[in-house]
């Protein structure tokens, strides 16, 4: 368990969170021209880093609202958070 | 040839203090090159060096583990054994588990403690008494035994439930699969270790993979920590970190890694002979054989490697256990902890060959891996020395992800991954 600094709310308990898993997976531009595999790419496969992880998170018990967050997975410590469609602070 | 364990054997080294016993596996220095390499120490990999040796006369096998053998999973679940999954290609794969585990003492000549003390899946809404009838039926039609119990049923199989029609969730009924049970886990990586050790397999422990080399499109060997292993087969069998290991050989898996608790209470008299599993509000106990209860919560949502979890987890798993079995109120707990388990997009396993010439994969068992220790191996020592999968793991290929041949058990098998 960890505390997140919602973008929105400020710091708050994780359980108040939704993970949604991998960020900056790009939708496919036009759907209709992807092979099967790189649906699967798409679809299925992730990096499931351990260490600096991209990530997504939704404050479901809170405002609501989608954000991202930069976090090192085998600590669990939180680098960066910042709002959707912004790049991210670290490389 | 290793001395076999009887009741003589045990007698004998009593008139020595059991300061005497032979050692179970060696601990051997890596040769510069072998046959086969299984990254990962645990029961699946042990297992798999143990079935290759075994079955496919392969000798020249070792098993490197970077922590000590069945310091993984394999140490951290919560023991159960079942197969009453709903899907054919489920069915086959864990029944023929099962069926292994029935004589694996034998087999191994060493106790794993297998207990046939049944497994009951509850009902606690109208849908889940659809779902688990359906399962039932399915499972009878594979050869698989399942019964459905009503609440009195219930209620007689295993007295401690509360099945007050009054509580949030009431117990509606269940299912039964009386094969099914427990086993101890240290022992199933112990039994396979020094069976596998003997048949000259090196298990070398403290020994982390760095990396993979490549020869073009085929593997060429390890690095590691105790420097490079010449190979043209890897097995990868390490659990959490499979993507780790894909990552080294430029693979990407569909898989993430999550942290999922497990805690166990004060050792009482035994109150519990069964294992009672609850898939709506997520609890599962049973009692060990020292008389600790053992509980298992759930993954939580997001990525970690810490094996830790989140106390809102386990509270949720423990306030579901209260309402069930109002008779432990009073029990504290003793330990808790948690393991990374890598989960699949349908919570089925891969057990598979991969792009890379010489490079498979066994991993993506999720939350339920133990209970496919020993078929698991075989099916994966199978694939490696032939080249080619097994009928009872063609199923759980790669490739699923690709044609879209997935074999969905999110929720379908008997308790919610």
């Amino acid at each position: 368990m960890f505390l997140i600094n919602c973008p929105f709310c400020g710091e708050r308990e994780q359980s108040e969170f939704k993970a949604g898993g991998e960020a900056h997976i790009v939708r496919p531009k036009q759907p209709t021209e992807l092979s099967d595999d790189q649906w699967a790419e798409y679809l299925f496969m992730r990096k499931n880093i351990k260490g600096i992880q991209f990530e997504r998170w939704n404050h479901i018990h809170g405002c609501r609202k989608w954000f991202n967050m930069v976090r090192d997975t085998s600590n669990d410590e939180i680098k960066a958070v910042y709002k959707m469609g912004e790049k991210p602070p670290i490389k | 040839m290793k001395n076999k364990y009887s009741i003589f054997s045990l007698i004998k080294n009593a008139f020595s203090y059991h300061e005497n016993w032979e050692k179970a596996w060696k601990d051997p220095k890596p040769k510069k090159e072998y046959d086969v390499v299984i990254i990962g120490g645990g029961g699946h990999g042990l297992a798999t060096a143990y079935y290759l040796a075994k079955k496919h006369n392969m000798k020249n096998i070792a098993v490197v583990e970077k922590g000590w053998i069945g310091g993984g999973n394999t140490g951290r679940n919560t023991t159960i054994i079942r197969s009453n999954y709903l899907w054919d290609a489920s069915a086959g794969l864990y029944d023929h588990a099962l069926k292994l585990w029935e004589g694996l003492s034998q087999e191994l000549n060493y106790n794993v403690m297998f207990s046939q003390r049944g497994v009951m899946n509850l009902a606690h809404n109208l849908q889940d008494v659809r779902d688990l009838k359906r399962r039932t039926h399915a499972n009878r039609l594979n050869g698989i035994d399942a019964v459905y119990l009503n609440t009195e049923e219930v209620k007689k199989f295993c007295p401690i439930i509360n099945t007050s029609p009054d509580i949030r969730y009431p117990v509606l009924g269940g299912t039964l699969q009386k094969r099914a049970g427990t086993a101890r886990h240290d022992a199933v990586a112990w039994g396979y270790a020094r069976g596998a050790d003997e048949m000259g397999v090196d298990i070398i422990q403290n020994c982390e993979v760095k990396g993979i080399k490549r020869n073009g499109d085929a593997v060429d060997g390890i690095e590691t920590t105790k420097g490079f292993i010449k190979t043209n087969k890897i097995g990868v069998v390490a659990a959490g970190h499979s993507s780790v290991i894909a990552n080294m050989a430029g693979l990407k898996l569909p898989l993430e890694s999550k942290p999922l608790q497990a805690l166990v209470s004060e050792p009482v008299k035994p109150i519990i002979d069964t294992v009672v599993m609850s898939n709506a509000v997520h609890a599962y106990v049973s009692q060990s054989d020292k008389g600790e209860l053992v509980i298992g919560a759930g993954t939580d949502d997001y990525i970690s490697y810490s094996q830790k979890g989140s106390h809102d987890i386990v509270e949720g798993t423990l306030n579901a256990i209260l309402e069930l079995y109002p008779i432990f109120s009073r029990m504290r707990m003793l330990r808790q902890w948690g393991g990374i388990v890598d989960i699949c997009p349908d919570a089925s396993p891969i057990i598979s060959k991969t792009s890379i010439k010489g490079l498979y994969f066994n991993c993506g068992w999720g939350t339920g891996g133990f209970k496919a220790t020993p078929g698991s191996g075989d099916l994966f020592a199978h694939t490696i020395a032939n080249d080619e999968p097994h009928k009872l793991n063609a199923a759980f290929n790669l490739n699923r992800f690709v044609s879209g041949d997935l074999v969905d058990e999110h929720g379908a098998a008997a308790v919610a991954h």
